[in-house]
């Protein structure tokens, strides 16, 4: 019989995971929360130019799967806007994000666009357009640049459940399916689309049924599971790095605040909102690590409390910064704009 | 009378049509149950029912597509899009199928694409595009830019009743920050193809529409204060069919014109209006004609910047004073 003192050792990690890494995906899920609410105290002083988007409630989801693609090797993720947390698992900086909401001149898109839309294949991550399903095939063909050239590298895509109504979101999955890219496509079923729910986006039973439309398989998890989730979008990320072509994922999970910050979520009923506040993500997190002893409440607070510095700094640093002069408007539309134009832009 | 503001005024003309002919009917995205994105049709699911108002998934194409299928069969759709940057995804629908179908296969086409266009809302470029443009060079489509609440509701109703495809674009700038008299009881129906003249003058001509007729009146103001010019303004409202008659009597009158519109300069409607002059008026003109447009670029998101792309009062008023002293 064991003796009361002897503590049991912690169970094993799942999927391979090392306990720093475990510590990893607790730093980005909170960094997310925590960035997202300094974003929306900036949002109520009139600080961040247009809307604001949250991702509270879904931040497993985006840094799960984030994590599981391999950026050593040159994978490329496509963000929408509930995933600010898989931008940040890339290297995403809060700076960066602040001031792209914020419109200053050093942003990443120099206040030429907005929100999260920005990125580069450098940075493994590329930025959205705001129109719906435009993603998909472009990380196709960031899939098909990765094929053609032989390289070990995959693409990973976002689509929203509204998104897959779209028409470039069918003709970009069917394209990957067809050519066997090394695509993952992860469809983030979050209840809603706006105001509109899931049934009326489509008519099937999950979104994984539309898979065999393509020809590929898919699974489905529970997005509020970081752990699950990385662990399934990580199978998909080594099947199509080994040439077995494009995975559907869905991830289960719920749009917790408004479509944009403006939104009253009026369609949205208390007594789901609160079934799902319940499981929260970080909070089911947060107990997992704990009462499996991988960490300790102490280590969890030393990383908020990092977390919170970080961030204080960071909007320290970009509150006081100018925004773009006027005169950068109309340079690079094209790397050589013809000289009749800047010619007329001269003459005014 | 009742205050009514240019978004009110667009849901009434909706309303009433939908009132008198149970063919009405609205379909796009989050416009039922929660009213549209700027609550343009709030309340109507409530009124007419989700038979009528259609809560459709995110698919512009399908949403045009079908709204067109229906239109060949007596029913008068009208289609939002939750941003009119997003008709780009019904482009083919619209260019070649709507357009074509009467002059093809004599099919009637009676429907409406609406939704929000423009700028001056730090919407970034794909929250406040114009894309009168990218339509006007396809025949078989009418397109109309209200700039009043009277004809913001003049022109739904009229759109409605047209037995030809119409694109209404209205101006989110001016969703509420237009409000006018109009009395309940009057049956508004603005002509389509018919400018309005919003300010006479005999000086010079500013030739607009949308938002951008508050900016030319706000320009003539300025000029009639500050240069003692008479500035005399066009809506033309309408922009396929063009209302050349109006753009004419007023070339003949002023002889100097200037054409102002929101979207950029290259390819853009002012180019169209330019050589319609030339070719109608080119002996009444004591000056080349001018247009004051946005610059050629995507509208960026920084206030800065969307300010110095997009035209401006000033840049009309210095527009104008060049022409006059021509
Ligand atoms: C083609 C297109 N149509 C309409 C919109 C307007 N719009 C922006 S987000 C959105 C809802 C998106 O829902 P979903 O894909 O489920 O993503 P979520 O917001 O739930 O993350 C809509 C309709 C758009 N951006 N693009
Ligand atoms: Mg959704």
């Amino acid at each position: 019989m064991a003796s009361p003192n002897s503590v049991s050792p912690p169970p094993a990690i799942p999927a391979g995971l090392s306990v720093e890494q475990l510590l990893d995906l607790y730093y980005y899920m909170r960094l997310t929360r925590s960035l997202e609410e300094r974003l929306v105290a900036l949002y109520r002083q009139a600080k961040v130019v247009g809307g604001l988007f949250r991702s509270l409630g879904q931040e497993a989801d985006a840094v799960g799967s984030a994590y599981a693609i391999d950026q050593d090797k040159g994978d490329i993720l496509s963000p929408l806007i509930r995933n600010l947390g898989s931008m940040l698992v890339c290297g995403a900086t809060p700076v960066e994000v602040l001031r792209q909401y914020m419109a200053k001149a050093e942003s990443p898109t120099h206040g030429r666009d907005l929100n999260i839309h920005y990125g580069t294949p450098q940075q493994g991550f590329i930025g959205q357009i705001s129109h719906l399903g435009d993603m998909v095939p472009v990380m196709g063909g960031i899939a098909l640049s990765f094929k053609m050239r032989g390289e070990d590298r995959v693409a990973l895509v976002y689509v929203g459940d509204g998104a897959m109504s779209t028409g470039t979101f069918h003709e970009g999955i069917n394209f990957a399916a067809v050519q066997r890219l090394p695509l993952v496509v992860i469809a983030e079923n979050n209840g809603y689309a706006f105001s509109t729910p899931t049934a009326k986006q489509s008519a099937v039973k999950h979104l994984t049924d539309k898979a065999a439309a393509y020809g590929i398989p898919s699974v489905r998890a529970d997005g509020n599971d970081v752990l699950a989730v990385y662990e399934v979008t990580r199978r998909a990320v080594d099947r199509a790095r080994s040439g077995e072509g494009v995975t559907l994922i869905e991830l289960e999970t719920y749009r917790r605040k408004g479509h944009a910050e403006h939104d009253d979520q009026s369609y949205q009923s208390a007594e789901e909102m609160e079934r799902w506040e319940a499981d929260d993500p970080i909070d089911r997190y947060i107990r997992q690590l704990t009462t499996s002893g991988w960490s300790t409440p102490a280590a969890l607070a030393d990383i908020d409390r990092r977390i919170a510095d970080e961030l204080a700094a960071a909007v320290a640093l970009v509150e006081p910064e100018a925004g773009p002069g006027a005169g950068t408007a109309l340079s690079g539309v094209c790397l050589d704009p013809p000289e009749a134009e800047r010619e007329w832009y001269d003459r005014g | 009378m009742p205050e009514v503001t240019y978004l009110e005024a667009i849901r009434q003309g909706m309303w009433e049509e939908m009132e008198r002919d149970e063919n009405v009917f609205i379909l796009g995205e989050d416009v039922g149950a929660y009213g549209g994105a700027f609550k343009v049709t709030d309340g109507f699911l409530e009124r007419f029912g989700a038979q009528r108002v259609i809560d459709t998934p995110i698919s512009e194409a399908a949403i045009v597509g079908a709204a067109a299928g229906a239109a060949h069969m007596g029913l008068r759709p009208i289609a939002e899009m939750q941003f009119i940057d997003f008709i780009s995804c019904a482009y083919d629908m619209l260019t070649n199928y709507v357009a074509t179908a009467r002059y093809r296969a004599g099919l009637p086409t009676p429907m409406v694409v609406r939704g929000p266009s423009g700028g001056y809302v730090r919407g970034g470029p794909f929250h406040s595009q114009n894309p009168e443009a990218a339509f006007l060079h396809t025949p078989g489509l009418k397109i109309v830019c209200p700039a009043t609440a009277r004809d913001a509701k003049g022109l739904i109703k009229a759109a409605v009743r047209d037995e030809d495809p119409v694109l209404y674009f209205e101006h989110k700038y001016l969703y509420r920050r237009i409000k006018e008299d109009l009395p309940a009881d009057e049956e508004i129906l603005t002509p389509i193809g018919k400018a309005r003249l919003a300010r006479e003058g005999h000086d010079l001509t500013i030739v607009t529409w949308s938002a951008m007729v508050f900016k030319a009146l706000e320009a003539a103001e300025q000029l009639a204060s500050e240069d003692g010019l008479s500035v005399e303004v066009i809506d033309l409202r309408t922009l396929l069919p063009m209302d050349d008659q109006a753009i004419m009597a007023s070339v003949r009158k002023t002889n100097r014109v200037l054409i102002a519109h929101e979207d950029t300069r290259t390819g853009g409607v002012a180019g169209e209006i330019t050589a319609r002059i030339n070719n109608d008026a080119f002996e009444f003109l004591d000056a080349p004609v001018k247009r004051v447009a946005a610059h050629d670029v995507p509208l960026p998101y920084a206030p800065a910047l969307e300010d110095f792309v997009l035209p401006q009062t000033d840049d009309l008023v210095a527009a104008a004073r060049w022409l006059a002293a021509y």
